[in-house]
């Protein structure tokens, strides 16, 4: 109990993922659902993290910081695109975005 | 004892704030709760010995991509609060959960079986930073270098999308509306 | 000499294409003079082959390409001009020469000049593939191309219901027959192992007799029915539906003669099989009689020379069924000559009738269509085989055949023919240039055709009458590749009974034919003469009834039989089994589109679940193949 092994991360990570879903699943808001996503990659990374941490590996910290370059790209072209709907409509609810309608 | 403090503590702290992040109504709340759980997961970063990574994670998220997101609710009413209406809530547990418990079993997957090797493994005597540098610069240049050009093309991509006048939208319109706004278009050139 | 054969091949082909460049434009007298010069180059290099393997010299082999090569398979496009081909290439390249030339004159005031000339080079080509290909499968394509090309020219004023019908049957019934054919290929393929002729042939010695007998009966019946040979003779006379000059070239001169040209092609195996070449020379026989007797009282111009063509058929067959393959293939040629120059006759006399067919609404034509009546009068004393005229050479050497041969009934059989093929002749000829002018009561004002037809079919006309003079030249280059028997009596005495009688049986039945039919009395037929309703009369007329019987036993249950399948098998089945799959990607498409909500959130619900689905696959398999030795010792364990 007291010794942290991988497993402990592993199950942190699969926790806040699972947070992470929730949100993009109930999530209306789109500013909101990038919330979400982020805590999607951030639930990743830590599982990256401890992985490259206990087989002494590099890789996964390497992971980690691509998928922070990622991340850090996504947000910008995400914010992009929500301005410029959200100057087109004025709101940035899903439940309007419905031209994709089959 | 002291790490396996520091893990359940911080743990319980991200769980927590990640937890305000997606089902608080308040917009500010939510970006508050976020900006806490990513500095708290640094710890963790830290805990592991990845320092690197740790301070990498405070500058930009904490720092970069939380301060877009803050620009970004300027545009929007923030006391309002978020409406969410949701048909079913079981749904969306229950798929939240059974597919992070298969993320866990394929994680624990190939520990179960011992058939992992470091294929860069740990520098004796190197810090954390060098170590990482040395493999950055090696093994993947290549990816280095084009992740360094996405970010450009991210950020040029932000600046013209947030920038441009773009109160036209060709798929919203109908067609005699496209051929009036190319009318007009072709009269500025004119003049 | 490659260069030659090459040209002599090709040529047409190029004449067609051009030809068919102008398939959509209005009439350009262009698209039927260069066809012709092709054509007629076609005929210059041929006439050089002749005189260079006349003159003894090797018989040219080509091999243009690979065709097919697949394992043990390998067909070229190879090309041989030998002793037989080389005449097969003369016949057709000279009569088609003349016809195209002709069909400029009688294909003028025709909408479809230009399709016409396209179509009639096409077929050259096509029967130049099949003569001059050295394998079975090049000659199975040429088959095939004057098939079509047959199709189409039959068809050719497709506005009329009878000509597409007309064309439908000949194309259906040369199928049934093809497919005896294609069978006999197979046979030939499985057997020897090559569908090279001279490997093939070489092969054959060697192999059981009655696999033997099988491939002979399979070609014949592909023979039977380009040959038109009973019971595969009805599209023959049906075929009279297609404008005159295709009527010289194919149902005259070159197509039909193809089945002729297979088996004198075939005659190493055929040597080795008499009791099936006995079948043969006996169809022949009857088939003789048969046409030559159908075509006593038809009152259709054309039908009656075709009929004539018919019977001239089998007196081929006769010849090649008894082993005189030599004697067939120059009754084939001395044939193609006076046929074609009847048929283009017949086709002035058409034009001048504005296309009356019935003879006996004709008589007296000779004054106004001199040409046309000399030329028609001589060619059809060359088809009785008066002396010194081709038919004389080639038809009672047939007869000395079966004579010498000791065929007796087939000899009389057709030496009886012969008196009918002069009397049906000389009745038409009669009917058509003598006695009163029985056309003035129908309005009409007959007209000689143009003057360069006449001239175009004068080479006809000369070689008519000329052609059994070169039995002997012709004698000895054939023999080179074709077994040299010759046919002499034993005693003299013998042999200039035989051929006085039949001279003089012929002469009178050209007398009898004038006598009844040249004179004023002769009347328009209206259905009220005693012989008119003579039973033997309608027989005949009818062609034995047997055009009926096709249609009531064999058309019509097959047509009942196939709506059977159409509204049981077919709709219930077939239709119901396509759209029920139709239905269920329809419905389930209908169903599934709900799906495709637009609204965001949703979908991310969806690509939730799917992933969701594909982890669990990648869990189920990675234990599967983790565990895969115990799962199949307890499957093994459950008696799977």
């Amino acid at each position: 109990m007291m010794e942290i092994g991988l497993n402990h991360y592993l199950v942190l990570s699969t926790i806040l993922f699972a947070i992470g879903l929730i949100g993009v699943m109930r999530r209306k808001n789109l500013l909101l659902l990038f919330f979400a996503t982020e805590i999607l990659l951030n639930s990743v990374n830590i599982a990256f993290a401890a992985i490259s941490h206990y087989y002494g590996d590099l890789t996964g910290q390497l992971f980690v910081f691509f998928v922070i370059a990622i991340a850090a790209s996504e947000v910008a072209v995400g914010l992009g695109l929500l301005i410029v709907w959200h100057k087109r409509h004025g709101n940035i609810d899903l439940d309007h975005m419905s031209t994709m309608r089959g | 004892m002291f790490e396996a403090i520091a893990f359940y503590l911080f743990a319980f702290l991200t769980t927590l704030m990640f937890f305000i992040t997606v089902t608080t109504s308040q917009a500010l709340h939510a970006l508050t709760a976020l900006a806490a759980g990513m500095i708290f997961i640094s710890a963790f970063f830290f805990i592991l010995g990845a320092d690197f990574l740790g301070a990498i994670q405070i500058v930009v998220y904490s720092g970069a991509v939380m301060a877009l997101y803050a620009f970004g609710m300027m545009f929007f009413d923030t006391t309002r609060e978020v409406k969410e209406k949701n048909g079913n809530k079981y749904i969306v547990f229950g798929l939240s959960i059974i597919s992070a418990v298969l993320v866990v079993v394929i994680f624990a997957a190939p520990i179960v079986t011992n058939n992992i090797k470091a294929l860069y493994p740990m520098v004796k005597g190197a810090g954390n930073t060098q170590e990482l540098g040395m493999v950055l610069f090696t093994k993947y240049l290549v990816p280095f270098e084009v992740a360094a050009v996405m970010l450009l093309v991210a950020m040029i991509a932000g600046i013209v999308l947030a920038g441009k006048k773009m109160d036209l939208s060709l798929t919203l319109m109908s067609d005699a509306e496209i051929i009036d706004a190319k009318k007009e278009k072709t009269k500025k050139v004119l003049q | 000499m490659e260069i030659y054969l090459y040209i002599a091949l090709f040529s047409p082909l190029v004449g067609s294409l051009f030809a068919g460049l102008f398939g959509a434009s209005p009439r350009t007298k262009i698209a039927g003079i260069v066809p012709s010069l092709l054509l007629f180059t076609s005929f210059l290099s041929s006439t050089v082959l002749l005189v260079y393997i006349l003159g003894g010299g090797e018989k040219v082999h080509v091999e243009m390409m690979t065709w097919m090569a697949a394992g043990d398979l390998y067909i070229p496009f190879g090309f041989v001009v030998d002793q037989v081909s080389v005449t097969m290439m003369m016949v057709v390249t000279l009569v088609s020469t003349i016809v195209h030339i002709y069909s400029i004159g009688y294909m003028d005031h025709d909408k479809g000049f230009n399709r016409f000339f396209s179509y009639l080079s096409a077929f050259v080509f096509s029967m130049m593939i099949l003569v001059m290909s050295d394998n079975f499968a090049g000659l199975f394509i040429g088959w095939e191309g004057v098939g079509l090309c047959s199709w189409l020219l039959i068809g050719f004023w497709y506005h009329k219901e009878s000509a597409t019908w007309a064309a439908n049957e000949a194309f259906i019934m040369n199928r049934i027959a093809d497919l005896g054919m294609l069978i006999g290929i197979f046979l030939v393929y499985w057997s020897t192992g090559t569908l090279q002729y001279e490997q093939a042939f070489a092969a054959m010695s060697g192999l059981d007799k009655e696999v033997l007998t099988w491939i002979g009966i399979f070609l014949f019946i592909g023979a039977m029915g380009k040959s038109a040979q009973f019971p595969l003779h009805t599209w023959l006379a049906d075929a009279m539906e297609g404008p005159t000059p295709v009527s010289a070239l194919i149902h005259a001169a070159t197509m039909v003669t193809a089945g002729v040209y297979l088996v004198v092609r075939a005659n190493p195996l055929y040597d080795l099989i008499p009791h099936v070449g006995l079948f043969i020379a006996s169809l022949g026989a009857f088939v003789a009689l048969f046409a030559a007797s159908m075509a006593l009282v038809n009152r259709d111009m054309k039908r009656i020379i075709a009929y004539s063509t018919l019977s001239q058929l089998g007196y081929m067959f006769v010849a090649a069924g008894l082993g005189a393959y030599w004697v067939a293939l120059f009754h084939l040629m001395a044939h193609a000559f006076f046929k074609a120059l009847l048929f283009l006759g017949a086709g002035n006399v058409m034009h001048a009738m504005h296309n009356e067919l019935d003879p006996f609404k004709m008589g007296g034509l000779r004054k106004v269509m001199k040409g046309t009546f000399i030329m028609m009068t001589l060619a059809s004393v060359a088809l009785a085989g008066i002396y010194p005229f081709a038919g004389f050479f080639s038809k009672d050497l047939i007869l000395e055949v079966a004579f010498v041969e000791q065929h007796y009934i087939i000899y009389s059989v057709l030496l009886f023919t012969a008196g009918l093929t002069a009397f049906y002749s000389f009745r038409l000829v009669a009917l058509i240039f003598h006695g009163e002018e029985r056309y003035k009561i129908f309005g009409i004002h007959p007209h000689e055709a143009y003057k360069f037809m006449l001239v175009a079919m004068s080479p006809l006309l000369l070689l008519a009458i000329i052609a059994g003079s070169f039995k002997m030249t012709y004698f000895e280059m054939v023999t080179a590749m074709l077994p040299a028997t010759e046919y002499h009596l034993h005693s003299v005495v013998t042999y200039w009974i035989m051929t006085i009688g039949t001279q003089l049986f012929v002469i009178l039945a050209i007398a009898f034919a004038y006598k009844k039919y040249a004179n004023n009395k002769v009347k328009v037929p209206d259905g009220t003469s005693k012989i008119e309703n003579n039973l033997c009369y309608k027989v005949l007329s009818n062609q034995y009834y047997i055009p009926y019987i096709y249609e009531e036993y064999l058309v019509k249950p097959y047509r009942e039989l196939s709506s059977v399948f159409w509204k049981e098998v077919d709709m219930k089945v077939v239709d119901a089994t396509v759209d029920g799959i139709a239905g269920i990607i329809y419905s389930s498409g209908e169903k599934t589109r709900v799906m495709q909500s637009g609204n965001l959130s949703t979908m991310l619900k969806w690509m939730v679940t799917g992933v969701i689905i594909l982890l669990s696959l990648a869990v189920v398999f990675g234990l599967t193949a983790r565990y895969s030795g115990e799962i199949k010792a307890i499957l093994s364990g459950l008696g799977v």
